[in-house]
Order: structure tokens, then sequence, then C-alpha cells
């Protein structure tokens, strides 16, 4: 059942000192609201809680993506398809371009945008893994000033972010120098095109030989909020690649994720999932 | 909480007007509604099934999904702006020609998916052609016509090496 429009109030300033003040005076009342593709469609099922909400859509101050030496820096606007044409994106940070590539349909990646995709907070969200993978970095930004946060320390709980009522995603940042490491991406829905994920794994390795220098390993659709798997890591790196090993990482794994049954998929089989992905991006790893 | 209506400026398809409304009222009813303009059509109104789809500032994106504020300044095409008066484009041509159409109510969706996908993708592989219309779903017609009215539309012959697979 749609929503009543008249419980609604949509402001649109054309700045965004306008857009922060407007928090600022009130903070908690007025919610960000971005290229709609999520919360016009919770407004569509009557789920959008009630409310003011200010449109962020269009300001330049939060768009663009600027390459310098050490970090690529997206504003928190850029939209999926922003990301897949992006040159430096597409040779540096194949993981983000996947995962833009892979959320709904073109119509969608032309509106979603990757700060939308991080606020909204949904443990099954496509970019995180991707984001976290890279070390992301997120720039907040209130009228107080701008604050930075390490993107693994954001989500603190299922839709629980560190963020202030008055503060909005600006930036992200994303640092360079891991070209040359061995990447993967996978979401694993029910098809193949516009699927929300029953798993989603995002992974890298900086590998000489069979040592294995440094790792990351993400998840999605795991855990109350997409998660670094930091003891799968830890038990992974210094070490030479061993297969025999393998039922020590499905351990340290365990202890990462938590999956559960839901109307997409069941515990059961996201852990598995979850395990064999792991597995097979490590076994690519070593020849 | 508000009856505040907006007016808000655009284009469509060449022509200036002005809607006003709830700056949250669903862009795809004002077009409907205020302008009269029906076919664009509603099918699942989440952003789903590309039954809705227009083009904004040259870009596919879903009309259910876009709050009526979001559309001031912009240029819109629907389906009625495709054809150039009564010179129909290619792929309302191919449409017609291979019979991707029944009960319609996907088709002009379907059809901005596949004129958006040829201005970005002149030549497109079957894969780029499964892509962009990915976002577009029929209950009628089992695709197949739809991706050889798409394949006719770039001018390939129409039983290419890959007539019979599924898109």
């Amino acid at each position: 059942m749609r929503a009543y429009l008249p419980h609604y109030e949509l402001r649109a300033p054309n700045n965004l000192p306008a857009v922060l003040a407007l928090l600022a005076d009130a903070p908690g009342e007025w919610r960000p609201f971005a290229g709609g593709t999520d919360l016009m469609v919770l407004f569509e099922s009557g789920k959008l809680p009630r409310g003011k909400y200010v449109s962020l859509w269009g300001l330049t101050e939060l768009s663009g993506i600027e390459a310098t030496a050490g970090v690529v820096t997206l504003g928190a606007l850029t939209t999926y398809t922003d990301i897949r044409a992006h040159p430096v994106l597409r040779s540096e940070f194949p993981l983000l371009c996947r995962a833009a590539a892979e959320t709904g349909g073109i119509a969608t990646q032309n509106r979603g945008t990757i700060g939308g995709n991080i606020a909204n907070a949904s443990p099954a969200a496509d970019s995180p893994p991707a984001l976290l993978v890279y070390d992301a970095e997120l720039e907040l930004i209130s009228a107080r000033g701008s604050r930075r946060v390490p993107y693994h320390l954001f989500h603190t709980g299922y839709k629980q972010m560190d963020l202030r009522p008055d503060e909005i995603i600006r930036r992200i940042h994303l640092p360079r120098g891991r070209a040359s490491w061995r990447q993967t991406y996978r979401k694993v829905g029910t098809r193949k095109a516009q699927a929300i994920s029953k798993v989603c794994f995002a992974a890298a390795a900086d590998v000489e030989g069979e040592l294995v220098r440094d790792i990351r390993i993400a998840l999605g659709s795991v855990a109350p909020v997409v998660i670094r798997c930091t003891h799968a890591e830890a038990s992974l790196r210094g070490t030479r690649r061993d297969a025999a090993a393998n039922d020590a990482v499905r351990r340290a794994l365990a202890q990462d994720i938590s999956p559960i049954d839901d109307l997409r998929s069941t515990a059961e089989y996201r852990m598995r999932v979850a395990e064999n992905l792991l597995i097979q991006f490590l076994s690519e790893l070593t020849p | 909480m508000s009856d505040a209506s907006v007016a808000i400026r655009c284009r469509v398809n060449g022509d200036n007007v002005e809607l006003s409304g709830h700056p949250m009222a669903r862009l795809l009813d004002a077009l409907r509604r205020e302008l009269h303009l029906t076919g664009t059509k509603e099918g699942c109104g989440e952003g789903e099934c590309g039954a809705c789809a227009i083009m904004i500032d040259g870009r596919l994106v879903n009309s259910c999904l876009v709050p009526l504020v979001h559309a001031d300044g912009a240029a819109i095409t629907t389906i009625e702006g495709v054809a150039d008066g009564d010179r129909l484009h290619a792929v309302q041509e191919a449409f017609i020609a291979c019979g991707a159409a029944q009960c319609g109510i996907c088709t002009p969706g379907m059809v901005l998916a596949a004129v958006d996908l040829l201005e970005r993708t002149p030549n497109p592989t079957d894969a780029d052609i499964r892509a962009g219309l990915a976002g577009n779903l029929c209950r009628c017609t089992g695709y197949m016509r739809i991706f050889e009215a798409v394949v006719a539309a770039c001018g390939r012959p129409p039983a290419s090496s890959n007539a019979g697979t599924r898109p």
C-alpha cells in the first residue's frame, strides 16, 4: 500500500551549506535522500518512515571522481554508472566496478549512488565488500566540520552507523597502490541480474610465489553488517599457501561470520558458499 | 505534515512544460496524469520491471522511483518522443517487424532500454544486449523476439548464430 504523500516533506536545497544548515537546525528531523532507488521503493510499499527528507541529488559538492597520486576520491553522489565508466577505477579497483555492474539494471545504476548504498546500511549491499577490501575511508561532513572514519569501523550493528544526526557522507577515499594484488568479487544470487545477494564475496591478496604477504577478505549477507573477515585474514597473512591448512581457514572464517536463515537463503547454505568462495580464491593464488 | 506543492520546469519530448505537485510525487504519475503521456506504464512500482523507463538527461531511469522535484530542469524523453514525428525509430520498426510485443505493457520500457543501449553501444554483442535489457521484465514473449528485434535494429542479420538461445 502506497504511502500518503502529505505525511512527507522533501526539500531540495541547491547547495551543500543549505543542506548542512537544515540538518544542524533540527538534528535527526531531516533525513538525506539521494537517488531514491531505495527510499522510493520503501515509499511505494508504505514502509518509508513519515517525516522530513532533504534531497542531495544534483549537489555538485557531493559529485565527481578525482584521482591524485595516492588516492581516488568518490563524491557520495557518484552513481554505479559513473563508477563503471571511470578509467582509473576500472584498472585499479575492478571489484568496485564489478559490484556496480551487478547492482540492479541500467536504470538503477543511473540513479543509485555509492553514498546511498553505504548509508542505506543493508547487510546485503553489493559495493561495501569491495570498499572494505580496498581499505576505504569515509569523509563525513556537518555544519560543525568534517571528520574521517575508516569504513570497516563505520557500520556498528544492523542498520547502525557511526553517523551523527546532522552528518552526511561527503566522499569516499580509496588508497591506491593495490593494482598488483590478486583480486576477486563474486555475488551469489538467485539469478544473474537484478538479484539481491545470498552471499557477496570480495577479496584481494598480495602474493609472492606461495607467500601471502597481505590479504583482505570481505563478505556481505552473512552477518548483521557487511564485514571484514579479520580472523580468516590473520590465519593467512604471512603464511605460505598450503591446501592442508584449509580446515584452519574454514574455522577462522566461522569466527568472522554469523549467517542466518531468511527469505533469500539459509544459514547453512551461506556458510558453505562463503567457505567455498574463500577456498577457491586461495586455490587460485598459487600456480 | 506537508501540503506544500512545488512547481518545476522541465523539457518533455522537446516541449517546455511546468508541472506542479508534491515534491515526492512520482514523476511517473505526473507524466501520465498531468501531461497525459500514458505510453509510460506502471508495472511493479518498485524499480524492478522497467515498464516505467524514461530518459532523463540522456540516461535511462525508472520514473516510478524519481520524485517530481528531481525533474526540475531536466530534459525528459518518454516513449512518445522516441519517433521523429511519423517516422518511427529503428528500434520501433524492428519491434514491429519481429513481433516483439504481446500484451504491450513492457514494450515502451523495452524500446527505451534498447534505444539507450544502441546509443551507448552502437554494435552490441549478444551479451551487451542481454545486459542492456536485464532491467526490463516481460511476462509474455519469453524475450526471444525482443532480443531478435534489438539484433535487427542494429543492422545485424535476423538469424544470427545465436538464434534459438535464451537471452
